[in-house]
């Protein structure tokens, strides 16, 4: 008798409604809008695109420096520079729109208004698939962070943002609070269909020979592996707390980051500064994840997610 | 671009602390253009997150080359590389000088280079694939950081060289040479500037260009974070009609007219 191959596990997964071929994502702010990429990391492999926040306006940005390695981490103050919804819609969904990926759009405003209307604005653009709602960064003096760290103001985009569109919305989480499950509660009640989290952690660099910030923007946010042990309890967390699928950020730079967060409850994960150092560091995460499951016999996403022994 | 594994050949001193690194590479080296750059994915230091970005010195059969100057953790690691070692390349990056058709009816102008230190390195490549033979201006600290002027007047191109402690040269900044030559020029001569170096050499070409009507093309050294215009971390402001707007130096650059260059 011949033995068969066992099948190729499956790595799809559904979030809020949109299917994935797959769990791995790259994270906003760290792929642009796919286009600065694609001749190496062929975007049809991805789970998703999350491209770069938009704002309702085009926006320009921290002065320089807006960037500086650390060890095991980047911080950056970017600010948030775009151009604007209509300049997105413009410049970047013809070209994104004949990729074979799906397109999630991370929105930002400094009032509630703002979220609104880039919501409703891209409601129905063909090629858009979901919005990540940015309630994190913590680069914009107003708005930005100040909705991530407080439950009402969290809860209030997130209604807002629900009441604009029929596209799936997943809020992107600070890490920077007291009660992460609280946070994620909050936007579960506001209608959101998928929380993703972390966003980077507030963080500063002084150059001491001449006690200058080295960012302009004074301080910025740590992003990379430096945060993604402190990323893994946040998932394990918010996983717990919720019932909409989570998505894990921060840190993952191989398939074992990857495949912690999904031990820990995450449906899915993005992949951020990693993107950097190896642009085809996700396609070696994707191809990673299928050899775990297939040393572990498994054949589907659920048999992963979650799989967290705990004595 | 493209992104590829490829090997050392050749790791040597080049003067001073500068070293060349010389890497097989199967596709990049043979689509660079001058002015264009790499970018290094380093085994070493371990926690790294960033590639290391380099202009490209030489290129061509198989073979590409930089040079760089030991300073930082990423560079200081480059030094235990030896030949046979793996590394990952990502490139060409950026857009480089622009090129007279060789094919053009009329020579192009005169072609001056200008260059701080390593700033030879792009322009290395310019003067090995420029239709004309022109002139270096290079100035440095100390002569040790005077680099590659053999390799230009084996080229056929006239060398002039300034440092800061006299110890090479004329004594004074690359500018000191520069007026020398710029003096004692026809008032309606017209030839092209292409410089590479620190902000405030660039801004001195760009100052000369301005006053005598001629363009230059200056190369931006910045720190980069992804090198392929999608962090937006590099960014430099340029006149764009009136409007000051924001330029990739990685993706837009990283050489630009420089009478595009806000000067701050």
């Amino acid at each position: 008798m011949t033995k068969t191959a066992a099948p190729p596990p499956d790595l799809a997964v559904t979030i809020g409604g949109l299917r994935l071929r797959n769990p791995v994502m790259v994270a906003s702010g760290t792929f642009g809008y796919g286009v600065e990429y694609a001749d190496v990391m062929p975007l049809a492999e991805l789970g998703a695109i999350v491209v770069k926040g938009i704002s309702l306006a085009p926006c320009a940005g921290n002065a320089t420096p807006r960037l500086v390695e650390v060890p095991g981490g980047l911080v950056n103050a970017i600010g948030l520079q775009n151009p604007g919804v209509e300049g997105f819609i413009a410049q970047y969904m013809p070209f994104l729109r004949r990729r074979a990926v799906p397109v999630v759009v991370n929105i930002w405003g400094r009032r509630i208004e703002e979220y609104a209307e880039v919501a409703a604005r891209l409601d129905g653009v063909p090629g858009v698939h979901a919005l990540e709602v940015n309630i994190s960064c913590p680069n914009i003096k107003d708005g930005g962070h100040v909705f991530g760290t407080r439950l009402d103001a969290a809860a209030a985009v997130v209604a807002a943002v629900r009441a604009n569109t029929r596209l799936p919305i997943m809020p992107k989480l600070a890490p920077n609070v007291s009660d992460i499950a609280a946070f994620a509660q909050a936007v579960e009640a506001a209608g959101a269909d998928a929380v993703a989290l972390i966003n980077s952690y507030p963080a500063m660099v002084i150059d001491v020979e001449t006690r200058r910030p080295v960012l302009a923007n004074v301080s910025g946010g740590l992003s990379g592996p430096a945060i993604h042990p402190i990323a893994v309890k946040l998932v394990y967390e918010a996983a717990r707390a919720v019932q909409i699928p989570v998505i894990g950020i921060g840190g993952v730079s191989g398939p074992r980051e990857a495949l912690e967060f999904l031990i820990a409850g995450a449906s899915a994960v993005q992949i951020g500064s990693a993107n950097f150092g190896d642009p085809a560091v996700a396609g070696r995460v994707i191809e990673g994840i299928a050899d775990y499951m297939r040393r572990h016999a498994m054949s589907s996403m659920r048999d992963l997610i979650g799989s967290l022994n705990v004595l | 671009m493209q992104l590829e594994t490829s090997t050392v050949m050749e790791h040597e001193l080049a003067g001073g602390d500068y070293r060349l690194l010389t890497l097989a590479s199967q596709r990049i080296a043979d689509a660079v253009l001058p002015g264009q750059f790499v970018s290094l994915g380093l085994a070493a230091p371990a926690d790294a997150i960033l590639r290391r970005p380099f202009s490209v010195c030489d290129a061509g059969a198989g073979r590409l080359t930089i040079l760089y100057k030991p300073v930082g953790r990423g560079t200081r690691a480059m030094l235990a590389l030896r030949a046979g070692d793996s590394l990952s390349l990502l490139g060409p990056l950026g857009h480089g000088f622009p090129m007279p058709p060789s094919d053009a009816a009329q020579p192009p102008l005169l072609p001056v280079l200008v260059a701080g230190g390593y700033g030879v390195a792009p322009l290395y490549l310019l003067a090995r694939r420029y239709p004309r033979r022109g002139l270096l201006f290079v100035g440095g600290a100390t002569g040790r950081d005077i680099l590659m002027t053999s390799a230009f007047a084996a080229l056929g191109w006239e060398v002039h060289v300034a440092t800061e402690d006299g110890s090479l040269g004329e004594h004074g900044r690359v500018t000191t040479p520069l007026d020398t030559w710029l003096a004692a020029c026809e008032v309606d001569a017209k030839h092209d500037f292409f410089a590479c170096g620190p902000t405030g050499l660039l801004h001195a070409v760009a100052q000369r260009a301005a006053a005598g009507g001629q363009r230059a093309w200056v190369s931006l050294d910045r720190h980069m974070g992804c090198g392929v215009g999608a962090c937006l971390a590099c960014v430099q402001r340029l006149n764009n009609d009136g409007e000051k707007v924001w330029g990739r130096v990685c993706k837009d650059g990283p050489v630009f007219d420089a009478a595009r260059i806000v000067w701050e």
